[in-house]
């Protein structure tokens, strides 16, 4: 599976942005316009896409389209 | 006219009082109504067969509303049938009235998880749906002794206050989501739980009533039709009070 072009596609879908948008540097929050429901929403989405369970504790860090890249990358092992 | 023709409403604790008559109006409105059910499984059959006559969509679902893992079931259930949930009314409620000195923990913990714990299952559920759908109406039951508190009640005051807090604080957490959430305070509205009362105690609260008359379950279920409808789009996080004018 194309981990990345999957979290791109569901961080779009969710925030209703564009893919030229979503950069490895772009945070959710300052760059793509996320509130925290759409964090939740985010998170969830990851999820339920990869069938992972992600800590609120562990979801913090991940605030930037590479740091969930990353995070699920390595979760998935 | 409400324009509610067609929405998917599911109604906690729907087959007796004040849930019943949610239910019946809401139907009337042409609202798709699921109702749950614990004990009164032939009053629930008799519902759906009267509904049916009157070709108004009335279902029943066995759950008991404390249950964190049957409210998740429900609301699938609802989903897996009308895929969406427009309405939920958060109703289903018991008493287990008692003195402080005499009331017991499992009095306490049972009132609490049918009546307050409830509104956490079966709102947490229906969340997800309605922030997809960007819409959602959820109405939570409270009570007057919620706000004022009443003696004998603890347990039951303790819980429908309850209600009224989680209320404000999920109608902040999705008001970006444009679903509304709040509460209803009935008064003293004629009810198998309020026949538990002797004549002369019914006499002296109706003496309090401003309406000097008590409540009907109907004037309770006209509330949540407000609420559910479009002429409550701008309200969110508010306890109507409905009780002749009892608080003030």
């Amino acid at each position: 599976m194309d981990v990345e072009a999957k979290v791109k596609e569901i961080i779009m879908d969710k925030l209703g942005v564009e893919e030229s948008q979503v950069v490895h540097e772009a945070s959710f929050t300052a760059d793509l316009g996320a509130d925290s429901l759409d964090i939740v929403e985010l998170i969830m989405g990851f999820e339920g896409a990869f069938g992972i369970t992600i800590p609120d504790n562990e979801a913090e860090s991940i605030t930037t389209v590479g740091a969930a890249i990353a995070f699920i990358t390595q979760k998935l092992g | 006219m409400t324009n509610l023709k067609d929405k998917v409403a599911l109604v906690t604790g729907g087959s007796r009082g004040i849930g019943k008559a949610i239910v019946d109006a809401l139907a009337a409105a042409g609202v798709k109504v699921v109702f749950t059910y614990l004990s009164s499984e032939e009053r629930a059959k008799q519902m759906e067969s009267e509904a049916a006559k009157e070709n108004r969509v009335v279902i029943g679902y066995k759950a008991d509303a404390a249950s964190f893992s049957e409210s998740e079931e429900c609301i699938k259930f609802v989903l897996d049938k009308f895929q969406r949930l427009d309405i939920l009314v958060n109703n289903a409620g018991i008493t287990k009235d008692a003195l402080l000195l005499r009331m017991t923990e499992s009095d306490f913990e049972s009132v609490v998880d049918a009546n307050l714990k409830s509104v956490f299952n079966y709102s947490k559920h229906a969340i997800k749906p309605m922030m997809a759908q960007r819409a959602g109406k959820i109405i939570n039951i409270s009570s007057v002794v919620g706000i004022n508190g009443n003696p004998g009640q603890a347990n039951y005051v303790a819980s429908k206050a309850g209600v009224i807090g989680f209320t404000k604080s999920i109608a902040k957490e999705v008001a970006s989501r444009n679903i509304t959430v709040n509460a209803i305070a009935p008064g003293f509205i004629e009810t198998d739980m309020t026949d538990k009362l002797n004549e002369k105690q019914k006499e002296a609260l109706v003496s309090q009533i401003p309406l000097k008359k008590i409540g009907k379950p109907e004037d309770i279920a006209k509330a949540v039709i407000f609420l559910a409808s479009e002429y409550a789009n701008y309200i969110t996080g508010q306890t109507l009070v409905v009780d002749g004018g009892l608080v003030m």
